[in-house]
């Protein structure tokens, strides 16, 4: 298999934080190769004229009304939480935003 | 070196090689819907809550959790469209906006990207322009991260999930100053209408803001996007610092200082703006639907209905307030900025019958009051003086029951203590003194030595009478009729 | 005397003992816990059994029942959850490393309505990490054993949860069904499997793998006691916008439920494609016609689109994926590593030694089908597929009552036989993922042996007629013996 199937993998790893390395990005290139082209017979159909289907088969207007409900107490939010200061979540020192 | 950069309306011209530059910018604004709980969930909107003391399994994306749309956040978004003139799409769709940030904590964002909810619209300013929506959409806020608190960035997800609307205006802004002007209009809408508070420093309303720069006649070049921008004012002098950076980088002809597509932060200390990240291939934000919300329709009554809860907007107050109601431009300005200042006002001008007087009381006393220590209100709202409270201080002065200076006194009495107006009027006996002996009592006093007035009055000199009325005004506590003083004071004079 | 239930009494007897006085709660779960004690080690189906917490649940209940209270519905019945339900008692792991330890701060509808209802939870069962998986293999905790032959795998992912029933050790338990996921090792351990109409019953508190496809799904050995648990947990929630605004299920009272007459069964031929196991196919063709003797009608059918069914499946689910999974960065709950690396970077630590490989996999492959650039060939193609099978079914179900044919193209295979090549892995799901795709209620009822391994026949219903569906599965189950075939392991414990 070709490197680009390895780069493909790494940077669509990188979207998707997945710190692999070369050795699993050389062994999952080609079966994620494979896996595709498996796949290809969902370009060959004519879907020309056909809606989408995404889900919630035909539901619409779900509607909350705007009244509270109770919150978790901060431990019960934060019980799980692998690293916490005070009654923060803690994470490694980062500046700014990412959207 | 750097060119010097002068303003031709909204044209920027260089000095050096006399190109003239023409700026495209666009605003996007996010602002807090007004509703008691979150978007997608039942926690109640929080600020300055102890951290994460407001939020449930779903907004803190605990594994498992499932979103539930807020009717109210869809109605108000809706009616804050309507206002704008925008075209409410008969139906739309959520989606998820992917990308890994510690403040969201599902690390998608719950948005709306090929079907928002409104599309179109716009705001008329006050320059003759018109500033054109292009979309608003329906999307949950993040939390907020902490950085600068010791050695780790700190997460508080208390307002993760409040519900936002986007709105993003056309390419349609040219200056600062119409930046400036469109925030105002906007802000004042979206209060307006209860869609929002938009109160910038509780971060309810937030501005990014998209510039680039050609010369006249060119194509549009990269735009660099701006952000962190915590006022209006903010906006407007990040805006003109980065179009003369951009104008400067170009004007150097050196292609490495070219701006890049990239999102800058404003610094608004030392007022510049710092690169933050470079855009490029960054960003694949993966939308696709979110499959956890079936679709949303606006159906014409739903649609109707938020319609009918629309009050009369701001500019149409203020065409109305001049030409119905004979008041000045500056006072239906005044009146007009606050929605809740303009509903006292229209109450206490039906009430009363005066509309001119009501505005005179309301911007000359009753404004001055607000943020005053002594009566503790922020708003007018807060005050213990109601439209009809005013309505009778009005009746009071115009039936000459007290005079206009006298009504000062009243309405500080009543704005600090909450007192009717007659009930001040009496307690402090601040009624017009009518007695005729009563009055020549004072005006005699207030000729006591005063020989060369009375003899220029007699010389047909009238208004040498002003000098005389004082005294005796202040003789009287304030409580004499001042046209009754000067027709006494006019026919001793001439008796005497 | 003590009620007794390794394999032989169902739920619905057991809580209408419970109810006529016979015996304690207490003596159920004592014997349920010792049922596990004795068969657990072997074959591996829980990963926690919440002991404590039962016994005290027993005392509770028994106490009630001294009380004089009405019963519920699950009265004292021992209940298994798959390990990605929410629980407040338990532990919520997926199976996964990264997700040790995750105690969630909320109850599941489902678990909510079991405990309302009376149940009794004792512990969480083994899954293919966060589902994914057709083998119960790639779960921290190691593999799943079939009590049919503890040398092979049950299915999955909802492996646990199948052997915990199929194994005797408690007489219901819940799994989720994304693909096939409890369809198939219900076949593949002889138990009866149900995936409802998607919405019929809510996913709020289930862990989500793929959102438009996941169904909480019961495991039962009698028809009776999988409709007991749909009419438990149906119904519903304000908490999951895609649950459908139904009242809970009411299992149809049929006058003779033994026959189905007037049924016409369709029979896809693309249910019966090449690779189809001979004895999976000479035992499903013999099921068809015992459904014949019963009355119905069998009538050749074709869902022309199947042959898209893995690719759309795979596609969807591993999109919406990627991005629930996405939730799984070391900030708010679940393993953190590389905390001395920067935020983005220990994320990608976190995630990188979290999730096994068929997790990275496929949270790959989904990450992939929506990049920019990739999006429309892929995930929007896929959607557009699925129309095309969810009309297939449309058309079928135009002419036929029902659909059926195997629910599993082979029985049970050796534990590592298909680990290595994910893509004969994804291969058997083929004959499930259609009713997935088209959120179609669909079961798998115990068909015979082939080989001295269970077989399933599935069948599928049009939405929302998973009261039609259970009646045709009951009347199968009373015209066969077919579920009341237990593993070699059981047949001593039968006394
Ligand atoms: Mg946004
Ligand atoms: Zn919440």
């Amino acid at each position: 298999m070709a490197s680009s199937d390895e780069e493909l993998v790494r940077r669509t790893a990188e979207l998707a934080r997945l710190s692999i390395t070369p050795a699993e990005a050389a062994h999952l290139a080609p079966q994620f190769a494979r896996i595709l082209e498996h796949f290809k017979t969902l370009s060959d159909v004519d879907l020309e004229g056909v809606e989408p289907t995404t889900g919630a088969f035909g539901l619409r207007d779900v509607l909350r009304a705007d009244e509270p409900r109770a919150s978790l107490t901060q431990d019960e939010a934060l019980a799980n939480a692998p690293e916490r200061i005070e009654d923060f979540y803690s994470v490694p020192k980062t500046i700014g935003g990412d959207a | 070196m750097s060119a010097t950069i002068e303003r031709d309306g909204d044209v920027w011209v260089s000095s050096r090689t006399g190109t003239r530059w023409h700026v495209v910018c666009g605003l996007e604004v996010h602002a807090q819907l007004r509703t008691r709980t979150k978007l997608f969930c039942g926690c109640e909107t929080s600020f300055g809550d102890p951290p994460n003391s407001r939020t449930c399994p779903v907004c803190t994306g605990q594994p498992g959790s499932l979103p539930v749309l807020n009717e109210e956040a869809l109605a108000l978004a809706v009616r804050a469209a309507l206002a704008i003139g925008a075209d409410v799409a008969p139906w739309s769709k959520f989606d998820r906006k992917n990308y890994f940030y510690c403040d969201i904590p599902k690390n998608y964002q719950i948005s709306q990207f090929d079907r928002p909810y409104c599309t179109g619209g716009g705001i008329d300013l006050p320059s003759g322009r018109r500033i054109r929506l292009h979309r608003i959409h329906l999307e949950e806020d993040a939390g907020k991260a902490i950085h600068d608190r010791g050695t780790t960035t700190l997460v508080d997800l208390n307002r993760a999930g409040t519900p936002l609307i986007e709105s993003v205006t056309e390419a349609d802004v040219t200056s600062p100053e119409d930046a400036f002007d469109y925030l105002t209009a906007l802000k004042e809408i979206l209060i307006y209408v209860g869609a929002s508070n938009a109160d910038m420093e509780k971060g309810e309303l937030r501005c990014d803001v998209n510039v680039s720069v050609h010369p006249a006649g060119e194509g549009w070049r990269t735009k660099v996007e701006v952000k962190n921008l915590n006022s209006f004012r903010n906006v407007a002098a990040a805006l003109e610092h980065e179009i003369l950076r951009q104008i400067q980088a170009y004007e150097s002809g050196d292609e490495s200082r070219y701006p890049v597509q990239e999102t800058r932060l404003w610094d608004a200390d030392k007022l510049v703006t710092r690169s933050m990240r470079s855009k490029e291939a960054a960003d694949d934000y993966r939308y696709f639907t979110e499959p956890d919300l079936p679709p949303v329709t606006v159906s014409p009554s739903f649609l109707e209905r938020q319609r009918g809860m629309l009050p009369e907007l701001p500019a149409a107050r203020r065409t109305r307030y001049v030409r119905e109601l004979g008041l000045s431009a500056y006072d239906a300005d005044v009146l007009v900025a606050d929605r809740a200042v303009a509903d006292f006002f229209e109450a206490a001008a039906r009430i009363s019958g005066r509309p001119k007087e009501a505005a005179n009381w309301i911007s000359n006393e009753v404004l001055r009051a607000l943020g005053d220590a002594q009566t503790g209100a922020s708003t007018i709202d807060d005050l213990p003086v109601k439209p009809h409270d005013l309505a009778e201080l009005i009746e009071l002065v115009a039936k000459g029951t007290i005079h206009t200076a006298a009504g000062r006194t009243v309405i500080r009495e009543m704005l600090e203590s909450g007192t009717a107006a007659a009930e001040v009027v009496e307690r402090l006996g601040l009624e017009q003194v009518e007695d005729e002996s009563q009055l020549e009592d004072w005006c005699r006093a207030a000729l006591e030595g005063k020989d060369a007035i009375v003899a220029d009055v007699k010389d047909g000199k009238e208004k040498a009478l002003g000098a005389l009325i004082g005294p005796v005004m202040q003789a009287s506590g304030g409580k004499a009729n001042p046209q009754k003083v000067r027709e006494i004071l006019k026919r001793l004079i001439l008796e005497s | 005397m003590t009620v007794r239930f390794g394999g032989q009494v169902d739920a619905v007897a057991l809580r209408n003992a419970l109810d006529a006085g016979t015996g304690t709660v207490k003596d159920v779960v004592e014997e349920c816990l010792a049922r596990i004690a004795e068969r657990d080690g072997e074959l591996h189906a829980f990963t926690r059994v919440e002991a404590e917490c039962a016994r005290a649940r027993a005392a509770e209940l028994d106490a009630k029942r001294a009380s004089g209270a009405a019963l519920g519905a699950l009265f004292g019945v021992p209940v298994a959850l798959k390990a990605n339900l929410c629980w407040k008692g338990g532990i919520a792991d997926c199976s996964s490393k990264l997700l040790a330890n995750y105690a969630p701060p909320y109850d599941a509808t489902v678990v909510r309505r079991l405990l309302d209802a009376d149940a009794v939870i004792v512990g969480t069962t083994n899954m293919d990490e966060f589902a994914m998986g057709s083998s119960t293999e790639n779960s921290a905790h190691g593999p799943t054993s079939n009590p049919w032959d503890t040398e092979r795998t049950p299915g999955g992912s909802s492996g646990g949860s199948a052997v915990a029933v199929a194994g005797g050790m408690v007489p219901i338990a819940l799994g989720s069904d994304t693909g096939g996921s409890v369809r198939q090792p219900a076949a593949l351990c002889g138990v009866h499997g149900l995936k409802p109409t998607y919405g019929r019953v809510s996913r709020y508190g289930l862990i989500a793998f793929g959102s438009s496809l996941d169904a909480v799904s019961p495991f039962a050995r009698t028809i009776r006691d999988v409709a007991r648990v749909l009419e438990v947990i149906s119904g519903a929630c304000d908490r999951d916008s895609t649950c459908l605004p139904l009242p809970p299920f009411e299992a149809p009272q049929p006058a003779d439920p033994s026959r189905l007459a007037g049924f016409r069964v369709g029979v896809p031929k693309q249910c019966f494609p090449a690779e189809l196991d001979a004895g999976v196919r000479a035992c499903v063709e013999s099921a068809l016609q015992q459904l014949e003797r019963i009355g119905c009608e069998l009538v050749p059918i074709e869902l022309p689109h199947a042959e898209l069914a893995i690719p759309t499946y795979y596609v969807v689910a591993t999109a919406e994926a990627s991005s629930n999974l996405a939730r799984y960065d070391g900030v708010g709950f679940g393993v953190r590593a590389g905390s001395e690396l920067g935020l983005q970077e220990m994320f990608a630590a976190t995630r990188e030694a979290g999730f096994g490989e068929e997790v990275k996999r496929r949270i790959l492959l989904g990450t992939y089908v929506l990049s920019a650039g990739y999006q429309d060939e892929w995930y929007g193609r896929a959607q557009h597929a699925r129309t095309k099978i969810l009309g297939d079914y449309l058309q079928a179900f135009e002419e036929v009552d029902l659909v059926a044919g195997p629910t599993s193209p082979c029985t049970a295979f050796r534990l590592g036989e298909k680990t290595a090549d994910p893509i004969a892995m994804y291969q058997t799901d083929l004959l499930t993922v259609p009713a997935s795709l088209a959120g179609l209620p669909a079961i798998s009822v115990p068909c015979g042996t082939s080989a001295g391994l269970p077989v399933g026949l599935q069948l599928v219903a049009p939405a929302q007629e998973d009261g039609r569906l259970l009646r045709a599965a009951q009347a199968f189950e009373l015209a066969t013996d077919h579920h009341r075939a237990l593993p070699p392991m059981l047949l001593g414990a039968q006394a």
